[in-house]
This record gives C-alpha cells, structure tokens and sequence, in this order.
C-alpha cells in the first residue's frame, strides 16, 4: 500500500494561455509560444507583474529531431524576458508539458518558490508523415521501434488485444471518433474543428469543384468504413483514429495556493497530482491496460480523498482512439472492458454523465506533443471557471476536473485534478 | 555458454547468430528476454543464458502502412505493408518481433494465438547487417 501522498504546501492556477492548434508554416515554436502566453497574462483576473515569475518549466519532446534546436528552457525564457531566472526543460516524450506542471507544483509545494510558469510547445509539421512517425518513435521502448512498431502500430497492437479480450471491433473504435468530432466544432482552437458529417460534405464539395466522381455514405460509420475516405494507417488504426501532426504552444501560471486570491477571483487547486512508468509491449501483463496511468492514478486518488466517480469530467490522452477506451477503463471511470460499450451509449458525450474530451481531444484539437499536457489543464481550466463558451459541460455545480496525458507508447503517464473552491 | 554481458548489445549478437538468448536470475529463476543483468524480481546480479525453443503464439499484432524510412529502405510503403506483433513464447514470457509469411493486406486473416515459429530476417551485407527477429506461421 502506497503512503498517501501530499504536497508540503497548497498550489493554485490563476493563468492559462493556449495558441491555436494546428499545422502553421509562418509560425515557429516561439511563436506559438508568445501567442499562449499572451492569453495567459489575459485570464489572470487581477493582473500581475510578469517580472515577478520565478522560474519557467517547460515541456518539449522532439524540437531537436524535428527542427533541429535543443535546449529550449532559455529560448522561451528570453522570448518572455524572464532571463536571467531559472528556465529547465522537462521531457516525457508526449507528457512532456505535464512533466513541467508537476515539477513547477513541487517547486511551488516545497516553499522555494512563490510564482512559476510551466507550459510547453512543439514544432512538428515541417516534416513528412513518415519523418514524424520516425521521430515519435524516438519515444518507443527500443525493442518495439527495432522490428518496425510505429506509434499507431503499437496502439494497433493493443487494438488487436482488447478486441480479442472483450469482442469489441473497429465500430467501437469509430465511436470514439465521431464523439470527439462531435465536440470539436465548439472548439475555435482545435485542428480539426469539424463534425464528421462537417468532413463528408467537405469531401463531397471538393470532389464537384474538381469535377470528380461525388462520393456518398449513408452515414458516419460509412464514411468511415469507405478506405478511400479513412485509410489504414498500422491496422485497426486507421487515419481517423489517429491524431494529427501539429504545432502549438501553451502555459500556466502557477501559485502558492495562500497567495492564488492575490491574482484571481477564480482561482483553481491542485487537489491530486500522479505519475507513472511502464515498461514497454513486451514486458507488460496485459496489454489492454497501462500500470503507468494506474499508478498516476493511485498516487492522484489518494492525494485527494476522491474517487473516480467524484470526476466531473475528464480530458484524456486520445492519442489514438483505442487509447481512450483503455484509459477510462484504466481511471476508473467505467469497469474493465466496459469502455466500449459506455461510449457506444452516449455516456462519454458532453451532455452525458461523465463527458470526455470536450476539446474534441487530441484526434480534433491537434496534438503537438510538448504542449498536449498543459493543453488538456486548459481545457479544465476553461470548464472549471465556466468560460467554455457553447462546449460548456451542461452539469451544474462543476467543481473537480481532472486531465491524463500519456508519453510515448505508455512510458509516462500523469493524471492531475483540479478542484474549483 | 561463454560469458558475454547479459545487455541488448549481446541480445542483438545472439540474434546475428541465429538464436533468441535471454537471462535466467540463478538465484529465483526469474527469465527475461531480452536479458537484464539485473534481476528485477530479487535484485541478483547472478545471471546465466538461456536459449528459447523458440516457437510461440500471436498475442497482439498490427499491419504498418505509413513506415518509418528504414522499413521504407527495405521495400515497405502503403502499398507493400509489413505486420510487427507480440508473440508469446512457450517459456512464458513475450517478444516484440516482425511477423513474416502473413499477407499484411489482410489483416482480417491474421489470428491472435495462431501458433509460430521464429526465423531471423537479415538485412544488408558485411558490417552493416542487421538481423530482426521475426516470427513466421508454422
Ligand atoms: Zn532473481
């Protein structure tokens, strides 16, 4: 049995930026940067001085392979004029941002500092397909990257096993799918803000302006079945259950929880914060759940008192869509393979009993891996302080959000619970 | 068996040489492919090689049509996808390897616990071989 695990002192959001999500050729990562931490200094209800942040923590994975510049903690500290302060860098491959939340809460919890920026970014969409699927590789336990595995061929892997448990099927998987899409036109941020049905007239308009044949489906599940339409990508993933490459940029800022009603009216408290490891394909048990995401989230249930069924809602890592069934089986949100069939009856929709990835998740809202973490805590943040506009949860009295973010293929894991007071 | 360090470097070597090699903890007996030097039941250092039969079932797999450039080198792209999977060893611990003789076009015939037999696919010539461990219907 674990000890239960708390923070030396209470910690509080009271800012939170995100830039649009996307692939931008006239954008670069400082960019994307200055455009989150420009709404951060926005939402910070009674202002503050940017010259009082103590330190930055920033989350980035692959800027290195992708556009050949490490060390990105000093390049951001400069873009904000924050230098000479302390910038560190933390890397959890597609947490990697999540990394810098944690670290800046602990930094906040241990007393040594008072005010701390955390965020992330990442540059992804100046390479091919191929090249990208290469670099996230870079985060495969090497056993998996060495006979081919990709990112969706790992995910596919565990597609095939969690079928083979629990006699789901691709149907499900494309359940997920047209949920998240459904969410993602409320979205003015996301990639992909468009309704599956938004997708299926956009094709068949394109197809009249250039004089092709005009497709037709009866439904979603038909255009999506049609592998012109959604190709194989690694099967059972195909491209619509995969997320796209993108480029983005997102912070928070961060405060001694005695000192948050200083800077917001609102603010928000870090009521549970978990970490995990895993250990790759090969070595795990089974391979329809990740003992990563299960420890985050022992060490994030048993930091707050809650349980499961006291989460509101919930962004998770969609990094694929088979990746969000195993996950809310895996937060306890619905039993072990029950997932599918929950999300096949309308639970996990925005006006259902536990909505998640109201963003549209990373398959709609993008996924540019370095600011995914801190993007999916803004996402709370939003909801939680009721400014979600018309993807607003329809619950009343929303007070516990919590978000899960995955590194590579189930390394890293971390779940983090925000409470409104 | 001569005494290389139980590390992936001797794994890859083994593999070079046509045998799948793992680590047995002689203190628990603990097995592990690819080897660890250190027991992670117990904690021992004190490890010897074993080689596995090498026949298994599928337990998980998938069929890659986008790539990464050195799959791309040996021929694969959306149109010539390969299947890499999860092959439980009769030993009773898994492997990640490429699963060759399955049609990858169709995904649908390929069966979770359909049984294996491992073969060593090389790649290249002189110092720059490589060997990928695969496995292959029997
Ligand atoms: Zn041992």
């Amino acid at each position: 049995m674990q000890r239960k695990r708390k923070l030396g002192r209470g910690v509080a959001v009271v800012g939170a930026g995100m830039s649009k999500f996307g692939m931008f050729r006239d954008k670069d990562s400082k960019d994307l940067f200055a455009e989150a931490f420009r709404e951060m200094l926005e939402s910070v209800d009674k202002g503050f001085d940017p010259n009082d942040i103590d330190a930055l923590y920033l989350g980035n994975f692959t800027n290195d392979f992708f556009i050949h510049q490490a060390h990105w903690g000093p390049i951001i500290s400069d873009l904000i004029g924050l230098a000479p302060k302390p910038a560190t860098r933390t890397e959890g491959a597609c947490a990697s941002s999540a990394l810098a939340f944690r670290e800046g809460v602990f930094a906040i919890a241990s007393g040594f500092y008072d005010i701390v920026l955390v965020g992330g970014v990442e540059e992804m969409s100046k390479r091919t397909t191929e090249e990208v699927a290469e670099g996230l590789a870079l985060a495969e336990v090497p056993y998996e990257a060495r006979v081919g595995f990709t990112f969706p061929g790992v995910f596919g892997a565990l597609a095939t096993a969690y079928f083979k448990k629990y006699g789901a099927n691709r149907e499900h998987l494309m359940n997920v799918t047209i949920k998240s899409h459904s969410n993602a036109p409320l979205n003015p941020k996301a990639q992909f803000p468009f309704s599956i049905k938004d997708m299926m007239n956009m094709k068949v308009e394109g197809a009249k302006k250039k004089g092709k044949p005009v497709p037709s489906w009866d439904d979603e599940k038909g255009f999506l079945r049609d592998p012109g339409a959604n190709p194989v990508v690694a099967w059972p993933m195909h491209l619509y259950d995969c997320c796209p490459i993108s480029d983005g940029g997102a912070c928070m800022l961060l405060v001694g929880e005695e000192i948050a009603k200083n800077f917001s009216d609102d603010p928000l408290y870090i009521v549970g914060i978990g970490q995990g490891s895993g250990k790759g394909l090969h070595a795990a048990a089974d391979l329809t759940t990740m003992e990563a995401t299960k420890n985050a989230a022992d060490e994030a249930y048993g930091m707050s008192g809650l349980k499961p069924e006291d989460i509101q809602f919930s962004e998770v890592h969609d990094c694929f869509s088979i990746a969000e069934l195993i996950h809310i089986e895996d937060l306890g949100f619905f039993k072990p393979g029950q997932g599918y069939k929950a999300v096949e009856e309308g639970l996990t929709r925005r006006d259902g009993p536990m909505p998640i990835n109201t963003s549209g998740g990373l398959k709609c809202k993008g996924h540019p891996v370095g600011a995914t973490g801190i993007g999916q805590l803004f996402e709370v943040w939003k909801q939680l302080r009721g400014e979600a506009g018309e993807r607003q949860v329809p619950k009343k009295d929303l007070r516990i959000g919590a978000a899960h973010n995955l590194g590579g293929t189930g390394g890293t894991c971390t779940f983090t619970i925000l409470e409104r007071r | 068996m001569e005494e290389r360090p139980f590390s992936d470097i001797s794994y890859e070597q083994y593999l070079r040489e046509g045998k799948l090699m793992g680590s047995r903890c002689r203190k628990c007996g603990a097995l592990f492919v690819p080897p660890r030097s250190i027991c992670i039941a117990c904690y021992s250092s004190d490890m010897e090689w074993v080689e596995m039969k090498g026949k298994g079932r599928l337990h998980a797999f998938t069929c890659i049509t986008v790539a990464p450039p050195f799959m791309m080198e040996q021929g694969y792209d959306r149109k010539h996808p390969y299947c890499s999977g999860v092959v439980d060893l009769e030993e009773g611990v898994k492997v990640d390897a490429r699963i060759d003789g399955v049609d990858a076009t169709k995904p649908e015939d390929i069966t979770i616990g359909m049984p294996l037999q491992v073969k060593f696919l090389h790649w290249g010539e002189g110092e720059s071989q490589q060997t990928y461990l695969a496995f292959q219907p029997v």
